[in-house]
């Protein structure tokens, strides 16, 4: 902006478009309690659904017995695998390729399992019902550890026993889902084995869940007479859930309207389509009336989608010096049940070959195992794109155990490996192309701001005063250099069911130079109506507050991939600014016609076209917007719409450096966090104030994740952590005043040179917080220890290396 | 999440209360706060058809200092023992711990009755009425009794209430000296991984008696007798503290859950008991 005048400034200021901290326009309707959310949708002669689900992790059902609960007064259906088999949806296919019982068939192969599903007049004439269905289970043995279900004999998915081919290729056992192979195994075997250095470790990322403050839930209403059905639903994509819906009912596409309304947090969690929602949609079509499911908290932590659960084995060659020369990662991967990862097609780890992180390794190689266990399905990114929060915390960890084995500083260990400024665009040796980086700068940034080697030299004091008996705390600094991999993506390798993950925008400007736009993805919290109205302003020169941006409803949408994956600014929001210079071209044609110049002499100044060399000759956006309703312009049709379908050429990289400075009391396990730091790079910044907003809400999660939060199970299945008394949520309390930084790299393939960035903070915070822990005691032999960092654990930690006398 | 149903009471007077529960026997239970047995209902873990509502009852109310007898009614929030200065002035021990219970919005509603009648281990406030040798008192069809709180815990939710009893009041002496409650917690929330409370009285340069509670480290809150007789006649020097926890690890029996393995609770109790007799002994 710096060759603007003080005149144009103001107008450009005026449109807060990108770059402004524009309040979030969503905010007035959620702190007023004013949001619509589905359990907000109330239709008149609305019947109430909920669940029988499994007490057991593994049983064979040898009889349901409904009639106890059809006498209960109220009571209007009791649906069954029985009940749907007929319209063949007691299965549905899952988005890897798998096929989950909708209800359980025969068998149950997780604890709170859906069995039968209660359609009452009053959700607590269901919920008194569900307790009246007698189901007579015979317990089978429970497998909880991949490893173990390799080995065992017990067949848990009985439907494919024999089938040698899954949907990624050949099952090596019973329980076995898929092997998974990116990169040269034979060379970098060749590389380890002739390094000069190797560290080897084995990290599990605990299995943990999005826990979205809205669960999960669904209204279904089924309009007999114009065969119309339309759903409500928490769905992060509702767009496919149209298409699998018409897929799996036999309705054509058109009769099938399918609504996001107001979402409360996603996460991942609602990207998955889940029994409750086809048994809503199928009661509703068997009764004739509207049917609302909406899940409980228990419901949602035990059955719906998981997150992680990945046994990650590294080896990390280098030279003497420090120099990595070959990475070598096999992932165990705990799918539970079915295996209903939420990836893209190709992809049945997701993007876990990102694992290379943000250093330039020349050799690699990377092979994932895919497991059945007696756990609920799942595997979606939690605030992630497609397992790159286990990508970024294996590599985080490899590097910091490589560190201890060289016996080197692990800032420096990073430094001189990553990937250099001038190496971009750069191709990694698992397949990636990163778009662009300057990891030295920010990374020397970062550790400046926080004073790092002071850090250290403070840290060093401490030990040796622990060592003296002086004190009985001990301090961490934990670092991380991320790099993210997101908006999938283009369609030639990203699909979801066959859909190509490209996303789209259609325009409308009214006469009097208003706008709305309605993408094809679907906010949860992101603050899309605030953003995407930034890039239309400038674009197209309009005001942000006089752009209405609608998502979610697949009626007025246009078609699109949906929300996940930080794909929506990436992708959608490509679309927009794509769809808004196809408005901007026409708009110069009639600027042209009413200054009564040729196109090519008017040019485009914030929101007005000018006349080349004559300034004061202007016509504004909102004067052009008039003209184009009210003047028969010739050669040029009425009206002042766009719409543009993105298909990204490469995915977006963001990265980020960040620093965590903790202290722990040896005694306690207690961990306090003193400073936090993050620097991020997500490109151009569209509203600073949103990025800070979705950086302190992502380091919280990972906060959470890194120090407690986990789905835990004991030996027999039982969930152990299902409700928030044992699930960490943490509240404003537990958490630390983030400092936010940042630099900025912009794509050089996206319009506007924005990268996502709404899932950095926590692929980035989760090693740091963890990376923090086990610095902290690396003074006393500590190579590795898992998270969840829990007082018990780090205590137990402490304990281990005999810190307790 | 969705109880099963049941019928709402809301007596205005403890006869009426008395009487519900006389007519529907097992069936009735009283709610103060609600912030435990709601929860429990949800679950289904409680069932209660006939629920008697105890916010109408002026006379379970409001609190009363005279001199260093202190008397509080059964409804009295958490939230109000935290707000009250003149209950600070006269037994400080109370606003501490209150401040440690749950969340703003919990102690807004969670009464001291409810959480001391409750019988869950995890609550801290019958570890503190135990250390402070409160007394319960109740009210019965056959009319009032008092309980000290040392003898009121039997296990796990039983406790020597009966069922058609309801607890009006509890009182104590307020102790004087030193004082600390200090809990751990895995979150703002959450009940302890451990907790102590203790009394000291100094004198001469010594300890003259002290009283230690320990909260969630059984399934009864345990006042720890020989704990704090460990510390009577010492300067609290280490070697005193340790005999301290030493006995008091012999009356605790902690069981292992989420928040960690016996081995854990029984080292973070003792490292506990030894902060707040250390901060204890600082304000004696
Ligand atoms: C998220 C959360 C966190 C919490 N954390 C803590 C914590 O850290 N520490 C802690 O101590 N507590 C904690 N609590 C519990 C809270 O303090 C409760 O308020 C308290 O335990 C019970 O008080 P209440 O008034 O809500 O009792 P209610 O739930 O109404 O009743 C509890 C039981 O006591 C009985 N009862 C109640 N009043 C009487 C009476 N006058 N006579 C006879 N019986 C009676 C009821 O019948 C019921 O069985 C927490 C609660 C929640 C929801």
């Amino acid at each position: 902006m710096k060759d603007f005048t003080d005149e144009q400034k103001e107008r450009a200021a005026n449109l807060k478009g990108l770059g402004s901290s524009r309040k979030r326009v969503e905010d007035a309707r959620f702190t007023q309690g004013k949001g619509n959310y589905v359990d907000d949708i109330k239709l008149p002669g609305m019947l109430h659904g909920d669940f029988v689900r499994s007490p057991y992790a593994h049983a064979r059902i040898k009889s349901i017995d409904t009639s106890k609960a059809m006498a209960l007064e109220g009571v209007v259906a009791v649906l069954t695998a029985a009940d749907l088999a007929p319209l063949n949806l007691h299965w549905m296919p899952t988005l890897a390729g798998d096929k989950q019982m909708v209800l359980a068939d025969g068998k149950v192969l997780f604890q709170g399992q859906e069995v039968a599903f209660v359609v009452a007049k009053d959700r607590f004439i269901a919920a008194d019902a569900v307790e009246l269905v007698e189901v007579d289970y015979e317990e089978l043995p429970v497998i909880v550890n991949p490893f173990e279900a390799l080995q065992s004999d017990v067949v848990l998915r009985e439907d494919i026993a024999d089938k040698k081919e899954g949907a990624h290729g050949p099952r090596k056992h019973h329980n076995h889902i898929f092997t998974w192979e990116v990169g040269e195994e034979a060379a970098t075997n060749d590389v380890i084995e002739n390094a000069e250095v190797v560290a080897t470790e084995t990290v599990y990322y605990h299995r943990t869940h999005p826990c979205p403050l809205e669960t999960c839930g669904s209204v279904a209403s089924m309009d007999k007479v114009n065969g119309k059905l339309t759903v409500w639903g928490t769905f992060q994509a509702p767009h496919v859930v149209r298409t699998v819906a018409s897929l799996l009912s036999g309705i054509e596409e058109h009769n099938i309207r399918v609504i996001s309304p107001d979402i409360g947090g996603g996460f991942g969690n609602k990207v998955g389509v889940y029994p409750g929602y086809v048994c809503s949609i199928v009661a509703s079509i068997v009764t004739g009336v509207p049917v609302k499911w909406i899940e409980d908290r228990m419901e949602n932590l035990m059955s719906t989608a998981f997150a992680r659960d990945y046994w990650m084995t590294g080896k990390i060659a280098a030279t003497k010096e420090g120099k990595i020369t070959g990475l070598h990662c096999h992932v165990t991967a705990d799918h539970g049940a079915f295996d209903a990862c939420a990836d893209p097609t190709k992809f049945p780890a997701g993007f876990m070959n990102i694992c290379t992180g943000s250093y330039d390794i020349p050799t690699a190689y990377l092979a994932v195992d895919g497991v059945y266990t007696n756990k609920a399905p799942g595997g979606v990114a939690y605030r992630c794109s497609f397992r790159v929060t286990e990508a970024v915390y294996f590599i985080e960890r490899m590097i910091e155990v490589l560190a201890i084995e060289l016996n080197m500083d692990a800032a420096e260990l990073r430094r001189i490996n990553f990937i250099k400024k001038e190496q971009f665009p750069y191709q990694s040796a698992l397949g990636w192309e990163y778009d662009s980086g300057d990891y030295h700068t920010a990374w020397d940034k970062a550790l400046k701001a926080v004073d790092y080697e002071g850090l250290r030299k403070e840290q060093a004091e401490r030990v040796e005063a622990f060592k003296r008996g002086e004190t009985r705390s001990l301090m961490g600094v934990g670092l991380t250099f991320f790099t993210e991999i997101v908006g999938a993506g283009p369609v030639k390798n990203c699909d979801i069911l066959g859909m190509g993950m490209f996303d789209s925008c259609e325009i409308r400007i009214h006469p009097t130079g208003s706008a709305i736009a309605r993408l094809g993805t679907i906010s949860q919290g992101q603050g899309h109506a605030t953003t995407f109205a930034q890039i239309l302003a400038s674009e197209i020169g309009l005001p942000a507050d006089s752009i209405t941006i609608e998502e979610g409803d697949t009626d007025t949408a246009p078609y699109g991939l949906g929300t996940y994956g930080s794909r929506s600014t990436p992708v959608a929001g490509a679309a927009t600014a794509l769809a808004g210079r196809k408005i901007r071209a026409k708009a110069q044609m009639i600027a042209a016609y009413l200054l009564e110049v040729h196109d090519d002499d008017v040019e485009w100044d914030i929101d007005r076209f000018v006349v080349k060399g004559a300034p004061e000759r202007f016509k504004t956006m909102k004067e052009i917007a008039y003209a184009a309703y009210n003047q028969a312009i010739p050669g040029v049709e009425p009206g002042l719409e766009a719409v543009s379908y993105y298909d990204p050429p490469n995915m977006t990289y963001p990265f980020g450096a960040y620093i965590c400075v903790m202290d722990i009391d040896v005694d306690t396990g207690v961990q306090t966090i003193r400073k936090f730091y993050a620097l991020d790079d997500c490109g151009t910044r569209i509203n600073p104030m949103i990025i800070e907003g979705q950086i302190h809400g992502g380091l919280t999660e990972a906060l959470a994740v890194a120090l407690g939060q986990e789905i835990a199970y004991d030996d027999m299945g039982n969930v152990k952590t299902g409700t928030f008394m044992d699930f960490f949520l943490p509240t404003a309390w537990e958490v630390p005043n983030y400092i936010t930084d940042h630099t900025v790299t912009p794509s050089p393939h996206h319009p506007i040179g924005a990268k996502g960035v709404g899932e950095s903070p926590h692929v980035g915070g989760v090693p740091c917080f963890s990376n923090a822990v086990n610095d902290a005691f690396r003074a006393f032999g500590l190579r590795h220890t898992h998270m969840p960092h829990d007082h018990w654990r780090i205590w137990q930690t402490a304990n281990k290396l005999g810190l307790h006398d | 999440m969705i109880p099963a149903s049941f019928d709402y009471h809301r007596p205005s007077d403890l006869e009426g209360v008395l009487a519900l529960l006389k007519e529907h026997g097992d069936d009735a239970r009283v709610i103060a706060g609600g912030h435990s047995l709601i929860p429990m209902m949800k679950l289904r873990m409680a069932e209660v058809p006939q629920l008697i509502d105890l916010q109408a009852i002026e006379s379970l109310k409001g609190y009363s200092v005279n001199g260093s007898h202190v008397k509080i009614g059964a409804m009295v929030t958490q939230h109000e023992l935290i707000n009250s200065d003149e209950l600070a002035a006269v037994a400080p021990i109370l606003r501490e711990t209150s401040l440690q219970i749950a969340d703003p919005q919990v102690r807004y509603m969670g009464t001291v009755g409810g959480n001391v009648a409750n019988g869950d281990p995890g609550n801290d406030m019958p570890g503190l009425m135990q250390c402070l040798d409160a007394t319960l008192h109740l009210i019965g069809p056959n009319g009032t009794r008092e309980v000290a709180a040392r003898e009121y815990y039997e296990a796990a939710y039983v406790t020597a209430r009966e069922e058609d009893e309801v607890l009006t009041a509890i009182s104590f002496e307020a102790p004087k000296g030193g004082y600390a409650y200090e809990k751990q917690k895995r979150k703002i929330g959450d009940y302890a991984t451990a907790a102590a409370a203790v009394t000291i009285q100094k004198d001469g340069g010594k300890v003259a008696s002290a009283s230690i509670a320990m909260t969630n480290l059984s399934d009864t809150p345990v006042w720890s007798e020989a704990a704090g007789n460990a510390l009577v006649g010492t300067t609290c020097d280490a070697g005193a503290i340790k005999v301290a926890v030493a006995a008091m690890l012999d009356d605790i029996d902690p069981t292992e859950d989420n928040r960690g393995p016996v081995a854990f609770k029984k080292h973070v109790a003792g490292i506990i008991l030894t902060r707040a007799i250390t901060r204890a002994w600082e304000r004696a």
